[in-house]
């Protein structure tokens, strides 16, 4: 035994030499230290071109090391292993600057008068102002969306997975996938051809309508998937002692999946909440505070937005203004994600117990 | 069994042997659902499935009709003018210059998200330390979330102002091929629209293809280690042939994403109504992004004829889908439309 250990700690003679663990951090660094000094050497001023002169050299030094140490295989790895890691680099660093940008430009407006007022006398080019307007226009939107699309979702997944049987089902199901692909633009122009056809003027409840359009489908998926997970024991034991089959729905199948359900009303409230086209076209946007949705142009977040960004001839006051609103239509999303991922972890249906 | 014993006593209540159940019934009986609480609860979930197949045929129906009167006037040829006039008396539109530009932005961020995505999922699932990947795998969900017009925001103040540098390298050393050729404009272009969508759609193909790589058996990845084979032929091998057909289609879903972005394109895009050679000067234009710009200023024919360029990109994004779906529907363990 004692003999085992110690040829275990011996390196193996079945295996070829290999590059000590802290390899690829030297490259890496090494790497970076030379395309810095490439990138200030030469007068690069992007950034991106830095970024880029980095990870091919730090490919290339892998390459090189390992083919001529552990040979042509191990080189292989070791360069897949690199391009893993750069690719995976290069995809966070964009990433990283947009929730820096927006929180870093975000909280320089971001204050109590700011959510509180709204931009009814502010010129887009002024600083002041404010997107309570805006808010409450997104608020009533979201949720009359939510108020039609949600019930329709989970009614529509509870015909799926309880009741489906035969052509209409898999009709339903193949067009609630292909539903999930509707871009929002289109959804947008569906009800603005209804609306061209009786005449009306922009109001909250025609985005409402096209937001509920897209809303459906991801919450008819999400709760289809949920309601799979229902034991059949369940619902047999239900049946067994006499109960309808609805109320057995009702009492036993949809209780026990409430938190899954909850969890994909909640992440599609969230993706509905950022969506500006169909907003565009049908509610128009408007400076003024406007609580009725079934009359008269509202505003709402993500086209706040928009129209900060593109109506204000670059004023640097507008611009923080957009910053500052999309940290707060952010903050708002990434809330409603996580609030909705912890209601599914505490109230997981317990299956398989 | 609760009707046959409510027969049962029916029976009972009436000696003379009741007539035998017409076919209805016996229809209904083998149906279960004769309790007026069932009856209503079924016709309320099935009422629900159908108007959501109404809904799609509206879709399709009235984009259909308004687009036909919008064409019906198009003095131009609607699939091939490069001018989009529709105040003109007679008006004169057409989609070639919006067609051109959806697919070559679209293609650009496909070339850029599919290897990189491909390469994260496989980082998530085979390179990364397990305490990094549960972290970074729930940072990429959320980044799924970020509303759209925040990408544009972003693309429009912070992206565009870095890529002057990397657009005068590719006009230095590629400028001849004529496809990266620059005039030192804004770098309000194709090229910088390819890459702003494929950050955005990086994140739903990265999910897909993580859930695929997760459902690689065992099995496989052991007897190809087994064999002596590295990390990377582990993936050649057993986790990249087994995942093909999830990638194809998260790539899928990806592109469908892509073809029907507004507003990132829009704020990031200095629109014309021409087909331009270089993918760097500024100019051309999407389908979505045309209609966002246009809307405003659009009258009622206007808004038709924008109408009509949607009905193609609602056809061509359908086509798009339905190619991922029937794809997807070979393997049904996993569904693009959660992620």
């Amino acid at each position: 035994m004692s003999t085992a250990a110690v040829t275990d700690k011996r390196p193996s003679t079945l295996r070829g030499a290999s590059l000590p663990k802290w390899t690829p951090w030297a490259i890496a660094a090494g790497s970076i230290a030379v395309a810095v000094a490439i990138g200030l050497g030469t007068g690069l001023d992007s950034r991106i071109q830095w970024g880029l002169i980095a990870g091919l050299l730090f490919l290339l030094a892998t390459y090189g090391v390992a083919a001529r140490v552990e040979g042509r295989r191990q080189a292989k790895d070791r360069i897949a292993t690199a391009l893993v890691w750069v690719a995976f680099v290069l995809a966070v660093i964009p990433l990283a600057s947009l929730i820096w940008a927006t929180v870093e430009r975000g909280v320089k407006v971001l204050d109590v008068y700011f959510l509180t007022h709204s931009m009814g006398v502010v010129a887009d080019s002024e600083p002041g102002g404010g997107i309570y307007h805006a808010i409450l226009g997104s608020l009533e939107q979201v949720g009359l969306a939510t108020l039609i699309g949600a019930p329709i979702g989970i009614l529509t997944a509870i015909y799926l997975v309880e009741y489906g049987r035969g052509n209409l089902a898999r009709a339903v199901t193949f067009f609630v996938d292909v539903m999930t692909g509707i871009p929002s633009i289109v959804a947008g122009l569906f009800i603005l051809s209804l609306m061209l056809m009786f005449d009306m003027q922009p109001f909250g409840f025609a985005g409402s309508l096209a937001l509920a359009i897209l809303m459906m489908p991801v919450v008819v998926r999400s709760t289809e998937e949920m309601l799979k997970l229902v034991p059949n024991e369940l619902r047999e034991a239900s049946l067994a002692l006499g109960v309808p089959k609805w109320r057995t729905i009702l009492k036993i199948v949809v209780p026990t999946s409430i938190g899954g359900i909850i969890t994909g009303v909640m992440l599609s409230v969230a993706r509905i909440a950022g969506e500006t086209a169909p907003v565009l076209l049908l509610v128009f946007g408007n400076p003024f505070i406007n609580a009725n949705p079934f009359e008269g142009a509202q505003a709402s977040l993500p086209l706040y937005i928009y129209q900060q960004y593109s109506q204000s001839a670059g004023s640097q006051a507008a611009y923080d203004r957009a910053w500052a609103a999309s940290l707060t239509l952010i903050a708002f999303v990434m809330i409603l994600n996580l609030v909705a991922r912890g209601i599914a972890r505490w109230k997981a249906p317990k299956t398989g117990r | 069994m609760d009707i046959s014993t409510k027969k049962s006593q029916n029976t009972d209540e009436a000696p003379p042997p009741a007539a035998p159940p017409t076919q209805a019934e016996q229809k209904r009986a083998a149906r279960g659902a004769t309790r007026p609480g069932d009856r209503i609860f079924l016709g309320l979930s099935r009422g629900s499935g159908i108007l959501l197949l109404v809904i799609m045929a509206a879709i399709a129906v009235f984009l259909t009709y308004r687009a036909t009167l919008a064409i019906s006037k198009d003095e131009a040829n609607f699939l091939t003018a490069f001018e989009w006039n529709t105040n003109l008396i007679p008006p004169k539109f057409g989609i070639a210059v919006l067609a051109f530009g959806t697919v070559v932005s679209s293609i650009i961020a496909m070339a850029i998200a599919v290897p990189i995505a491909v390469a994260i999922a496989l980082f998530l699932t085979h390179y990364a330390p397990r305490r990094l990947s549960g972290p970074i795998a729930y940072v990429i969900d959320l980044l799924a979330a970020v509303p759209s017009i925040v990408y544009g925001l972003w693309g429009a103040l912070i992206l565009v102002p870095q890529m002057d540098g990397l657009f005068g390298w590719l006009n230095n050393y590629l400028g001849w091929t004529g496809i990266f050729s620059w005039d030192e404009g804004a770098p309000r272009s194709m090229l910088t629209v390819g890459v702003l969508l494929a950050i955005m759609i990086l994140p739903i193909i990265t999910n897909v293809s993580r859930e695929v790589f997760r459902q690689v058996p065992q099995t496989h990845e052991e007897a190809a280690l087994a064999l002596g084979a590295t990390r990377w032929e582990v993936v050649r091998m057993a986790v990249l042939p087994f995942g093909r057909s999830g990638v194809i289609s998260a790539s899928m879903l990806g592109l469908g994403r892509a073809l029907g972005e507004t507003m990132a394109v829009a704020t990031v895009l200095s629109p014309d109504f021409d087909i331009h050679a270089s993918l760097l000067n500024p100019g051309g234009g999407t389908f979505a992004q045309n209609i966002a710009s246009k809307f405003n200023e659009a009258t009622e024919f206007g808004r038709d004829a924008l109408i009509a360029s949607g009905l193609v990109l609602f056809v061509i994004t359908l086509l798009v889908n339905g190619a991922a779906r029937a794809i997807i529907a070979r393997r049904k363990e996993y569904s693009g439309a959660n992620a």
